[in-house]
């Protein structure tokens, strides 16, 4: 057999990395504006939550920080949520557990890297010229009539929704046609499910919040009035419309961490997940039920009370899968050989942190109990638990489970545990403060607060601090790994799973020998299969 | 690495075991392509539903004013295109080049002819005052609920236009390809590709039409 260099040094110079077809290196790019998107709105947070220090008017103006909300969720959402799992993971890993040795099409592939940068650019460009003070919501009519610039932030976002378009559809398309020969449906791994399922979602409601947004732009711009209450129109539609995607979209962020965490949990307890089946068709049960629940943002808003219970009952027939979800991970703990390695760590992180932002999801889809919640620190909290707690740590749970088979490094194993243990407990004391908060009556998106408030602030941003340091450490020691990392072995973890059948890092086209799907990407109760061989460095 | 599998169309992609694997993962990416598209036109097509629910009167005056002569035009022109693009598929397949040629050349004449007709329909609103939103100037009819049927007829044509337009673009690409011979009566899937997107911005005019024109 004749050896082949691995995908990082199989061509050199810049232009064989921006031009590359490889979705390992796609991935790798994704990577790193993933990352900066992260940092980027990480400061911004670490700012806010410093003004939020006092109540008085210090360090930024009132616009200024309404300027910055907003940039810390455009950013966040649109820059690095909804792509950090599905454009990174996803495009690394998913061809590789098909046995396909590239996605279906790796042009558009490329093409939706640069399309994300230039929606990302355009945003970005928007808020240093003006900067939209509208919160990432951009509810009209305010959006529509802010003397701020919301029609290039707005365009971004549409730009940046192409993007996460064509990554769905190549998502869709590979797992459709370029499964490996003998692969069938019930044999992928469950990550596959996940990021299928987010794929969907991806094709069917990005193009309504590409639309939504899309008219808030040309309605700022041109002012053609069609949600403007004096032309006759009902700014109620906007927020139905807005919904009817970013509600799903929360499934775009949460239903690919899902994956990680299925990938991560069989691998550390050596044991086959508790009921593939369980975990795989909840994935696509959230998919479905999750278009079907985006009237809760609305209940303050004027719809009926009949429309509001459908939309409270359908919200929490989505605890119901998630619960499953959950049930079957610690189904599979019970009686596993587990191993507390970094990604398992977070798993133990993610588990705590979504059953919590979960529960609290079916509070406020309560309607009662919503009135009361809505537009509180409660509400942000929640889906920080959700957005954080479960994608945040699922991504950094990710970045450590495939870093080996990435890079062909190890990462120093005593820092990530470290680090772990620091991102869960400033994320702790980032925001139960703001339950407490929101429950006692603070709004969101205030610049001021009375007194009584004050030391349940000062606890939230020290939280805010101590994460953001646990994510700068986690930053630095996985950049020094990079260069001074232990060589990474083909499968560290003693894994299944058919990804890690390759060498690390793998060859441009994935595998060197095909591997055998009659040989399970869960097979515990069988010996691994023979190491993958190791290729020319 | 085994050799590449040389194809009419340069070697075959390494993810690909056979041609027509690829042609049917092109089918499917294009059909869901297609299925996203059709939400986009859905979120407007849901507020059009909801303005006329609360203002069917005046969607009803308003439509009036459309004008009808171009609208049905332009119905009769894109089905007819979306014939010709057909047939030219069909002329690929019995590989007649010329034929396929002159069938494309002809979905891109109907299809420029459509989008000059829908210039010479807007300019007659505009010079009427029938614009959207803050611009709108009719002096026949009141603003209120009227402005969002106006509005609404530029967004939904408007973005109809920009897909003819976009459409007429990979026709030509691709009427160019077809004289350079790149279509084979086996391997032409370019060309499908082409024919099914044209085939929706048909379907979205087939709404459009008793939408915006047949309901006075």
């Amino acid at each position: 057999m004749r050896t082949e260099p691995d995908y990082l040094r199989a061509g050199r110079g810049i232009r064989s990395w921006l031009l590359t077809r490889d979705h390992k290196r796609i991935a790798l790019m994704f990577l790193v504006a993933v990352t900066l998107a992260l940092t980027l709105g990480g400061a911004f947070a670490m700012i806010l939550r410093t003004k939020l220090l006092y109540s008085g008017p210090w360090l930024i103006e009132p616009l200024t920080y309404n300027r910055l909300f907003t940039l810390h969720g455009v950013v966040m959402v649109f820059m690095f949520m909804i792509p950090a799992i599905p454009a990174v993971f996803g495009n690394f890993a998913l061809p590789m557990m098909l046995g396909a040795k590239d996605l279906a099409f790796p042009r558009i592939n490329l093409a939706s890297f640069y399309v994300y940068l230039a929606g990302a650019a355009l945003a970005l460009w928007g808020m240093i010229h003006g900067g939209a003070d509208t919160g990432w919501t951009f509810y009209a009519p305010y959006s529509t009539t802010t003397p701020t610039d919301v029609a290039p932030v707005a365009l971004g976002v549409f730009v940046l929704g192409v993007s996460s378009i064509m990554t769905g559809l190549n998502f869709i398309a590979t797992t459709h046609m370029l499964r490996r020969r003998g692969l069938r449906w019930h044999d992928m791994p469950i990550f596959v499910w996940a990021i299928y399922a987010t794929s969907i979602i991806q094709v069917i409601a990005t193009p309504v919040l590409g639309l939504a947004v899309g008219l808030v732009a040309i309605d700022h711009a041109l002012h053609m009035g069609i949600f403007d209450p004096a032309l006759g129109g009902d700014p109620v539609l906007f927020e139905h419309l807005f919904w009817f995607y970013s509600h799903p979209a929360v499934y775009i962020m949460i239903l690919p961490a899902m994956g990680v965490i299925a990938e991560v949990v069989p691998t550390f307890a050596k044991k086959h997940p508790f009921s593939y089946k369980a975990l795989a068709y909840s994935s696509l049960g959230i998919a479905f039920v999750g278009f079907l629940t985006w009237g809760h943002h609305l209940f303050v808003a004027g719809i009926s009370q009949f429309d509001a219970a459908i939309f409270g009952v359908m919200s929490m027939f989505v605890a119901i899968f998630s619960a499953i979800k959950v049930f079957t991970w610690i189904g599979t703990l019970y009686r596993g050989s587990i191993t507390f390695n970094t990604p398992m760590l977070y798993f133990f992180a993610f588990v705590y942190l979504f059953a919590f932002g979960g529960m609290t999801g079916i509070a406020v889809a309560t309607t009662s109990l919503d009135v009361h919640w809505h537009d509180t620190y409660f509400v942000i909290a929640h889906f920080h638990f959700i957005m954080i707690g479960g994608t945040l740590t699922a991504f950094l749970a990710a970045l450590h489970y495939w870093f080996p088979k990435m890079f062909g490094r190890m990462y120093p194993e005593r820092w990530g545990l470290v680090s772990a243990a620091l991102v869960f407990a400033g994320f702790n004391l980032t925001f139960v403060p703001q339950f407490l908060l929101g429950n006692a009556g603070m709004p969101r998106r205030y610049y001021a607060y009375p007194d009584r408030f004050h030391v349940l602030n000062v606890m939230s941003t020290l939280g805010a601090y101590l994460l953001g340091a646990a994510l700068i450490l986690t930053l630095v020691y996985l950049l020094a790994s990079l260069r001074w990392g232990k060589p990474a072995p083909a499968n560290p973890w003693g894994s299944r799973g058919f990804e890690w059948r390759s060498p690390s890092p793998p060859p441009a086209h994935n595998f060197v020998v095909p591997f055998d799907p009659a040989h399970g990407c869960y097979a515990y109760d069988r010996p691994p299969p023979d190491e993958a061989p190791a290729v020319e460095t | 690495m085994t050799a590449a599998v040389e194809t009419a169309a340069g070697p075959l992609p390494v993810q690909y075991d056979s041609l027509e694997r690829q042609h049917a993962t092109a089918r499917l990416g294009m059909w869901v392509f297609l299925g996203s598209e059709s939400l986009l036109f859905a979120g407007l097509l849901a507020l059009y539903a909801a303005y006329r629910f609360v203002y069917p009167a005046e969607f009803h005056a308003a439509s009036a004013h459309a004008n009808l002569v171009i609208g049905t035009a332009n119905t009769y022109i894109l089905l007819t295109s979306s014939l010709t693009v057909a047939l030219a598929i069909h002329a690929t397949r019995r590989g007649h080049r010329r034929r396929t040629v002159a069938l494309l050349v002809a979905t891109i004449a109907l299809g420029l002819a459509f989008d000059v007709l829908k210039v010479i329909e807007y300019a007659g609103h505009l010079r009427e005052g029938l614009a959207p939103g803050d611009y709108y100037a009719f002096a026949d009819l009141p603003a209120r609920g009227v402005v969002l049927y106006v509005t609404l007829y530029y967004l939904l044509t408007g973005l109809h236009a920009l897909h003819v337009t976009g459409g007429v673009g990979a026709l030509i690409w691709l009427a160019v390809r077809a004289q350079r011979g790149a279509f084979t009566p086996h391997s032409h899937v370019a060309l499908e590709l082409g024919g099914l997107y044209w085939h929706l911005v048909d379907l979205v005019w087939i709404f459009l039409w008793p939408l915006l024109y047949l309901i006075r």
